[in-house]
Formats: C-alpha cells, sequence, structure tokens
C-alpha cells in the first residue's frame, strides 16, 4: 500500500490543492502560449503556485503538467521535451511540498480512440513517458484527472502502473445530464467507472472539475453505493464561469465551498481540493473544515 | 425505393458504416451506409434525394437525442462516420452541381485554443444536414475569419471555444468580423459560452448543442 493511501485508510481526510490553470493565467499565462512551457520559462512563478498550495495547508500539491503528453505538448512544437518539462514540473512541486505530497498531474490527450485517431498503444507509450518524467521529478503518485473516456483512462492507468513506482489515482469529469443522473462527455457514469478504473490499478478513484461542488456530492454518493472501500477524491470547480467585461469569474467563495465540505465527507470522500478557479483562499477554508476549526 | 432511404437513415441514426462493421451490435450483417447509398444511387434515386431523405432525417434523429443526453459523443461520432460514408459516395454529385447544398458554414475554434473534439463534432452534423463546411482548424485568428468570408460569400461563421480564457478572443473575433463585414451572421458555442455572453459579445447565435446550430442554420435559408 502507498503512503498516501494508508494515511486515507487510518482515516485521515486529506486536503489537496486548488486550481493550477485558471491560476497561471492570472500570472500572465497568455492564450495559445503552453502552460507546461513555463516549467523552463518561469520556474520561479511556477514555484510560486506551488507554494501559495503549501502555505494555504494542502496535504498533497499537484504539478503543472495537466497537458504534459506529447499529443499535447507537440501542438505547441515541443513534442519532444516531454520528459524534461515532466520532470521540471515534478521537480518544482517537489521543492515546495517539502514532506508533503506530490501529485503529478496527466490530463486526456486530447485524441479519441473510437475515431481511430490514436491506436491504444501510441496512448499508452504517451502517458508512459510522461509519467516516467513525473517520477524522475519525485512525483508521489500520479493524477490522471479530468478523463471523460474509459479506454483513455484506463490506459493511462496501466502505463503509469506498469511503468513507475508511484502510487495510481484517477478522476474523471461528470455533468448533470437533463434526466439527473451523471455522465462524463463521453456518457461514462460513476457507476460505470468504478469497477473498470479499479481493475485497471488506480488505488484511489473520483471526480474533478464539472459544475460546481454541489453536484459532487451526488458524484461520490454513487460510488459509494458500488464500493465501500476505495478512497475517493473530489477536486471541484468554483461553479461555472461567468464572463465579466472581458474576464471570466469563477463565482463560487471560499466559504461557499467550505459549506459543503462536510456534505462531501459524510458522502464518502477521503480526499478533497479543488479545480478551476479554486486558489488558496478556497482552500485554506476546506482545510479549516477538516481539522474541525 | 423509399425503404432505401428509411434504411440509409437508420444506419446513420445508430452509426452503422458498412456490413463488416461491428458496431451497433443490433445491426450486425445488415448493409450499412456505404453500401446501401451505393444501391439506392444504383436504383436511380437521386443523390439530391439521399441526401435529404436518407441522411439529413438520419442527423436530425440523432442531433435530437444528442441534446436530450439520450446519446453521447461516442454515438454522435459514429453516426458521422456513417454519415461521411454515405457522403462519399454523393460527393460526385456535389462536385457538378447537381445536389443543392443549403448554404456554407466557416467553423473554427478561436485565437489560443486549440481544442478541437467539440468544433468537429458540430461540422460533421452541419454537413450531414445538408450544409457546406468549411472548417479552418484550431487557432483561428480575426482575419483568417475574415479572408474565408470573402471567399465564401454569404457564408455563416461559427465560432468555437473551450477554455474560459479564450472567450476574450472570441469576442475580440465577434468584433473584426462585424467591422469588416456588418451583414455576417457569427453563431458561437463552446464549454464556458452561454446566451448571456452571446449577447455581450455582439454574435448572432448561441446553441448549447449542435442540433441547435443545425436550427439555427436551416432558420437562415427557410
Amino acid at each position: 500500500m502507498g503512503k498516501i493511501v494508508e494515511l486515507i485508510k487510518r482515516g485521515e481526510i486529506l486536503v489537496s490543492d486548488g486550481a493550477w490553470g485558471t491560476f497561471l493565467q492570472q500570472m500572465g499565462l497568455q492564450p495559445g502560449e503552453c502552460p507546461e512551457e513555463w516549467n523552463s520559462k518561469y520556474p520561479e512563478k511556477v514555484l510560486e503556485i506551488a507554494q501559495s498550495y503549501i502555505d494555504a495547508g494542502s496535504d498533497l500539491i499537484e504539478t503543472n503538467s495537466f497537458g504534459g503528453t506529447r499529443f499535447k505538448l507537440e501542438k505547441y512544437g515541443l513534442g519532444d521535451k516531454v520528459f524534461e518539462l515532466n520532470k521540471a514540473a515534478a521537480e518544482i512541486s517537489r521543492k515546495a511540498a517539502g514532506d508533503k505530497f506530490v501529485l503529478g498531474s496527466v490530463g486526456p490527450t486530447g485524441k479519441i480512440l473510437m475515431m481511430g485517431d490514436v491506436t491504444e498503444e501510441e496512448l499508452y507509450d504517451a502517458f508512459k513517458e510522461q509519467a516516467k518524467g513525473l517520477e524522475a521529478g519525485g512525483a508521489d503518485a500520479i493524477m490522471i484527472e479530468t478523463m471523460t473516456d474509459l479506454d483513455e483512462a484506463r490506459l493511462a492507468i496501466r502505463a503509469a502502473k506498469e511503468n513507475t513506482k508511484m502510487e495510481v489515482f484517477c478522476t474523471m469529469t461528470f455533468e448533470k445530464t437533463v434526466d439527473g443522473t451523471f455522465r462524463s462527455m463521453m456518457g461514462v457514469s460513476p457507476t460505470d467507472m468504478v469497477t473498470t478504473i479499479i481493475d485497471a490499478g488506480a488505488e484511489l478513484i473520483g471526480a474533478n472539475c464539472g459544475n460546481g461542488i454541489a453536484n459532487m456530492i451526488g458524484i461520490v454518493e454513487e460510488i459509494r453505493r458500488i464500493n465501500k472501500d476505495i478512497p475517493v477524491l473530489v477536486h471541484a470547480n468554483a461553479g461555472m464561469p461567468v464572463y465579466k467585461d472581458g474576464e471570466t469569474v469563477f463565482p463560487e467563495s471560499p466559504e461557499e465551498m467550505a459549506m459543503l465540505i462536510p456534505k462531501i465527507i459524510s458522502a464518502g470522500a477521503n480526499m478533497i481540493g479543488g479545480c478551476c478557479g479554486t486558489t488558496p483562499e478556497h482552500i485554506q477554508k476546506v482545510r479549516e473544515i477538516v481539522d474541525g476549526k | 425505393m423509399s425503404d432505401l432511404l428509411t434504411k440509409i437513415s437508420d444506419c446513420i441514426e445508430f452509426g452503422k458504416i458498412n456490413k463488416a462493421a461491428p458496431y451497433p451490435p443490433q445491426m450486425k450483417d445488415m448493409d450499412g451506409t456505404d453500401e446501401l447509398t451505393r444501391q439506392a444511387l444504383d436504383s436511380g434515386i437521386s443523390a439530391q434525394k439521399i441526401l435529404s431523405e436518407g441522411l439529413m432525417p438520419g442527423m436530425e434523429k440523432v442531433g435530437v437525442k444528442f441534446r436530450e443526453n439520450k446519446v453521447f459523443v461516442p454515438q454522435v461520432l459514429m453516426s458521422a462516420k456513417a454519415m461521411s460514408t454515405a457522403l462519399l459516395h454523393l460527393k460526385p454529385y456535389f462536385l457538378t452541381g447537381e445536389v443543392k447544398q443549403k448554404g456554407t458554414l466557416i467553423i473554427g475554434t478561436v485565437e489560443g485554443d486549440l481544442h478541437d473534439i467539440g468544433k468537429n463534432l458540430v461540422s460533421m452534423m452541419v454537413e450531414g444536414n445538408g450544409w457546406k463546411v468549411v472548417d479552418l482548424g484550431t487557432d483561428v485568428s480575426a482575419d483568417k475569419f475574415v479572408e474565408a468570408l470573402r471567399e465564401n460569400e454569404n457564408a455563416i461563421v461559427g465560432l468555437s471555444a473551450l477554455l474560459t480564457t479564450t472567450m476574450v478572443s472570441m469576442e475580440r473575433i465577434t468584433k473584426a468580423i462585424k467591422e469588416a463585414m456588418p451583414f455576417a451572421k457569427i453563431a458561437v458555442g463552446g464549454a464556458p459560452v452561454n446566451d448571456d455572453f452571446r449577447q455581450r459579445i455582439g454574435a448572432d447565435a448561441y446553441s448549447p448543442d449542435p442540433q441547435g446550430l443545425v436550427e439555427y442554420l436551416n432558420s437562415l435559408v427557410a
């Protein structure tokens, strides 16, 4: 059993971090600029993000590597920099984390298997390459996230599991459909997800992104109806973005997010953090609630 | 004869490409759009009729089911594949002008945004509903949209964005197009976009799903 899962099995509720993408944008990342390139171009700025979450009380922080597969980096002409940019991403977070944990972020490739965009082998190799970079930089676990397709999730998990010594976690992104059930863009329900990704080797599962933290309660309940034991993680957005005067704003305040944390925990979540639009202030509030302050 | 068109429509709706295709399981060993479109042409049905009474009704059914969350992206992609297979047989008739398309949609993901799944999905559904689609790809600048509009008079423009940050780019592009071509019609879509945003930036239409765009486009030529 890995160190992170062991803490959860002992009954701890862990607090992870908030948004990276929207944080980078605030720090000046331009549309069309490669976020992962900042790991080599402006490591001090990336470190500032990592540090701000550690200071806010995160037990685990992610890495600036969400789009770090060759399929995404290729679009910026950085397809040959996969290993080094991911390694740098993990090193930066490691430096901030000290004795806290580093979760190496892995996002979807944007390629669709069933359309013949890529083969299973190509996906597997791309995830393997990224995971090895993150491990070399000192990540404790691989955080595969924002997945919508079960096959892509399964391949990413297997690639990390079979080629690194890290713990492997996976979350998918669900939205509420018109009939009130939860489905990913590719039609996968939380129920469909549980067995497949645990079989593939995920040691902690859950949901991230989506339309705010309220929906997450229903998603965690659905996961728990099928599996009582698997550690569950929630990384919620701060609501749906609202456009104001040339800027997008995420509407959920740290207080609103914090208010729902007890419900998320009683639904069965073991690790809680934020996704798009959440800030160190959100995480600080979550920390206070988890610590019972 | 009309039986063939119904079968083509069903194949589009359920994503049956050809006889050998394993998907969907309930249509195993049956002819797909590949065989049926050929048969329809051979039996003398006009390409125009195949498009409007075979392909379009099938695409419309998928579009409506997608909007109602009865099917998801994979099913729509299979339908789109079945449709593009049928279109290959009809292509010569498009080129000779024997089949008339309803109009042209110029589509692209806005500058700064490299996501294309949503844009591709919309392109395929619009094409399957009898429109010509000019796909400019991703990371498309205002200049490129204007240039494409000059080359395709009366075309309608579709702007796609996935990221909240590129909504800004959507606003800039909409304004630039309207300035260069005040009568151009612009439709916007993508995960962070809504009708309120559409109004603020001065675009003409928003739809949360591809079928809504198809309906908007059809309303312009009705």
